[in-house]
């Protein structure tokens, strides 16, 4: 092993999570479905319509998650994977009629593929070095998506406008509180096979590989398998995400699906607490608010007002909300125990 | 005698207030716009600054019809799904009137369903593409410019007149400024399409545009036609020159400002190159003594005084803003959104102060696209001189 390599390999880039901290505590869990649940009886419909992007955000971040605080590798990419899922979805409602909930796993499953066959060759790459060649499908990715080829499904430019579902058995409900609904179930299946997963064999052997991948190997993890599995499973949720957002929005086109994306994202996991899955919603509801918020201050300095709130979030909170969490969590129990 | 009036005023008061109220609701104009303030797009930003400060001057001469214009203009970034977002805060939260002037292809179609769902007006479109003009899919929805393949029909004919036996080269931006003008350049030549020796695309990342120069010169064309933005405009004007190629030079109206790329690239390079525009140039030496852009100067002077008066964007904001207060004057005291859309698709040679002299604003029910006239232009010297009639590029036969 060259000494470049060996630098590199030395630092580690994630701090470990033990297991225990990655998910809520039952009773924390129940308050936050049960909020999520009545939020929208007493919101507006466009105020459901940004919290159901929030949890949109919120499944493409934990699928990062799952990728840098489980197995410890880096993404830039996440846009790419999440633009595949979305235009799957689109052109599978809108070209071949398919119903909007069926597409849902066909997306996960098309993205679960291209993320397996991108981690094959990703392998070799580590640290800063997987980072770039995952920036690389990111920047890539827009141009594919207008290429002539692809023209007669993608649109080409001009995307693809997609016709929002009514609520279904005539539920009397708007198509917004529909869709939040959807997209809640969808996210807590998700969440809940996330965490499990991570707490499976699965998931204690991709943590072996993110806390120190020889001593993993000498154990006998088969470590490019489950450095592949994580990128493939890390790419179908984001699919999934995708998909929902292609719907949400009910319009894909190559420019929603920038780098800018694949950076918010990575954003909202760091806010949120790398390795710490809950802190996903966190981190989504922090990439959705912060810049209407920035904006209110100033709008020629928006981006600016944008970097200091960051700033001092990473300053004052380097843990992301997990830190809030866990601070929380501290004083319930010092109350329980004085009471 | 003090006292008494002062019951007096006490007693009509409670009254007084309520009329205030309904009466104010009634005295407002909201109008919802979108903007990339943030983000890859922003220098376009500079359009929403100049409608605000329009709408200002407007309120402080007294408003229209006596009523105040409020502008809400929001930051999208350039952003499809954050556009979603905040044109359902405007018309939702903020309850807008009408969305006017929101800027880019992708945001606009992002919002263009939702708003012709909720039938509120998608009024002057800032975009060229001619979904933006289609009154049976989109009643709600008009676009103001002339569209990208009007423009592209204009140099066709341009071209065919002067070089009906020449070879073109094309350069063009892959998205949908450069498809669409060329589809129009390639409808306008008609069965004369073949005269297209060579197309080439470019990417806005790419760092810079001598290459493609260098194969276009190489094809053996005599005319190339440049459908570029700003930097590759002046790049491929300055590389020309630099490979002593001189063609029929055509270049596309969104990069043609003297002071963003004909300066940059060099005057002595510019010489003979040739466009066609709608707006008067306000770096433009000859519409000093034009009142129409006199009025745009003194607008200028007084509400936005630190703005670059070359860049295009602020004689468009500016035209943009006065054509959409005239359809709100027209439109009097019955401010529903149906009559606002009736008054915007009935505009009849209509001229506001940044147009050239004998381009109007033309609308009817089924003519969604307000501005589709041109006039050629060759740069000479330090300006451009019109020649030629005008000339329609109408996409409707």
């Amino acid at each position: 092993m060259s000494a470049l390599q060996e630098v590199v390999n030395d630092t580690q880039p994630v701090e470990t999570t033990p297991k225990k901290y990655m998910a809520l505590g039952t009773t924390a869990s129940v308050v936050v479905v049960l909020l999520l649940c009545l939020a929208p009886l007493i919101a507006k419909n466009f105020v459901i319509f940004q919290m159901t992007m929030v949890l949109i955000y919120a499944i493409a971040v934990l699928a990062l998650n799952i990728l840098t605080g489980g197995s410890g590798q880096f993404s830039l990419g996440q846009s790419a994977f999440y633009a595949v899922g979305a235009y799957s979805s689109a052109i599978l409602m809108e070209n071949f009629g398919v119903n909007y909930a069926l597409t849902l796993p066909i997306s996960g499953a098309i993205c679960f593929l291209c993320g397996y066959l991108f981690g094959l060759p990703a392998l070799r790459l580590s640290g800063i070095y997987l980072a770039l060649a995952t920036f690389a499908l990111a920047t890539a990715m827009p141009q594919l998506l207008k290429l002539h080829y692809f023209e007669h499904w993608t649109g080409g430019v001009q995307g693809l406008v997609i016709t929002k579902p009514d609520a279904p058995f005539g539920l009397p409900m708007s198509q917004d509180m529909w869709l939040y609904y959807f997209v809640l179930v969808v996210s807590m299946v998700i969440y809940v096979a996330s965490v499990n997963l991570l707490k499976s064999r699965s998931g204690r052997a991709m943590m072996a590989i993110r806390d120190n991948e020889i001593a993993a190997s000498a154990m006998g993890v088969d470590v490019a398998r489950y450095k592949t599995l994580a990128f493939g499973v890390s790419a179908g949720i984001t699919g999934v995400a995708g998909g929902l957002g292609a719907i949400a929005v009910q319009f894909v086109a190559p420019d929603s699906y920038t780098i800018q994306l694949a950076i918010a994202l990575f954003l909202g996991m760091v806010v949120g607490g790398v390795g710490w899955l809950p802190g996903s919603i966190v981190g989504a509801a922090f990439i959705v608010f912060v810049p209407n918020i920035a904006e209110e201050f100033s709008k020629g300095l928006s981006g600016a007002v944008f970097g200091v709130i960051l700033v001092l979030i990473i300053f004052l909170l380097p843990h992301g909300s997990r830190q809030i969490a866990y601070t929380v969590q501290n004083w319930v129990h010092k109350l329980g125990r004085r009471g | 005698m003090l006292t008494l009036s002062a019951a007096a005023l006490t007693l009509a008061s409670p009254a007084l207030a309520e009329g205030v109220v309904s009466e104010r609701a009634d005295r407002v104009i909201r109008i919802g716009n979108l903007m990339p303030y943030s983000g890859p797009a922003s220098a376009y930003s500079i359009v929403g600054r100049i409608e605000q400060a329009y709408f200002k001057m407007i309120n402080d001469q007294g408003g229209i019809n006596g009523r105040r214009v409020e502008f809400i203009s929001y930051d999208d970034a350039y952003n499809p799904a954050k556009a979603v977002e905040q044109v359902r805060k405007l018309v939702e939260r903020d309850q807008v009137l009408l969305v006017f002037s929101a800027m880019g292809t992708p945001t606009n179609a992002a919002i263009q369903k939702y708003l012709n769902l909720k039938q509120v007006p998608q009024l002057f479109a800032a975009s060229g593409a001619t979904r933006f003009g289609d009154p049976q899919a989109f009643p709600w929805t008009m676009g103001w410019q002339p569209p990208y393949q009007s423009e592209g029909r204009v140099y066709a004919k341009f071209i065919l007149a002067t070089r009906p036996q020449g070879r073109i080269a094309v350069l063009y931006q892959n998205d949908d400024l450069g498809r669409d003008l060329l589809k129009g350049l390639k409808d306008g030549l008609g069965d004369k399409a073949a005269m297209i020796a060579l197309e080439e695309s470019y990417e806005v990342a790419e760092p810079s545009a001598d290459n493609h120069i260098a194969r276009l010169k190489a094809s053996g064309a005599d005319v190339f036609v440049s459908i570029t933005t700003p930097k590759f405009a002046a790049q491929s004007i300055k590389a020309a020159a630099a490979l002593d190629w001189h063609p029929l030079y055509v270049q596309a109206l969104v990069a043609a400002s003297i002071a963003a790329v004909l300066r940059p690239a060099g005057l002595d390079a510019s010489q003979g190159l040739v466009s066609a525009a709608y707006n008067k140039d306000a770096s433009d030496p000859q519409w000093r003594d034009d009142a129409g852009m006199q009025r745009f100067h003194a607008f200028l002077d007084g509400y936005a005084p630190d703005v670059d008066r070359g860049d295009n964007s602020v004689a468009y904001g500016y035209g943009a803003a006065q054509c959409l207060v005239e359809v709100l004057r027209r439109a009097g005291d019955d401010l529903s959104r149906a009559n606002i859309m009736k008054q915007a698709a009935s505009l009849q040679g209509y001229a506001p102060d940044t147009l050239l002299p004998g381009i109007t604003v033309n609308t009817a029910a089924d003519d969604f696209h307000p501005i589709e006239q041109l006039r050629m232009m060759r740069f000479s010297g330090d300006h451009w001189e019109l020649f030629g009639p005008v000339i329609d590029g109408k996409l409707r036969d």
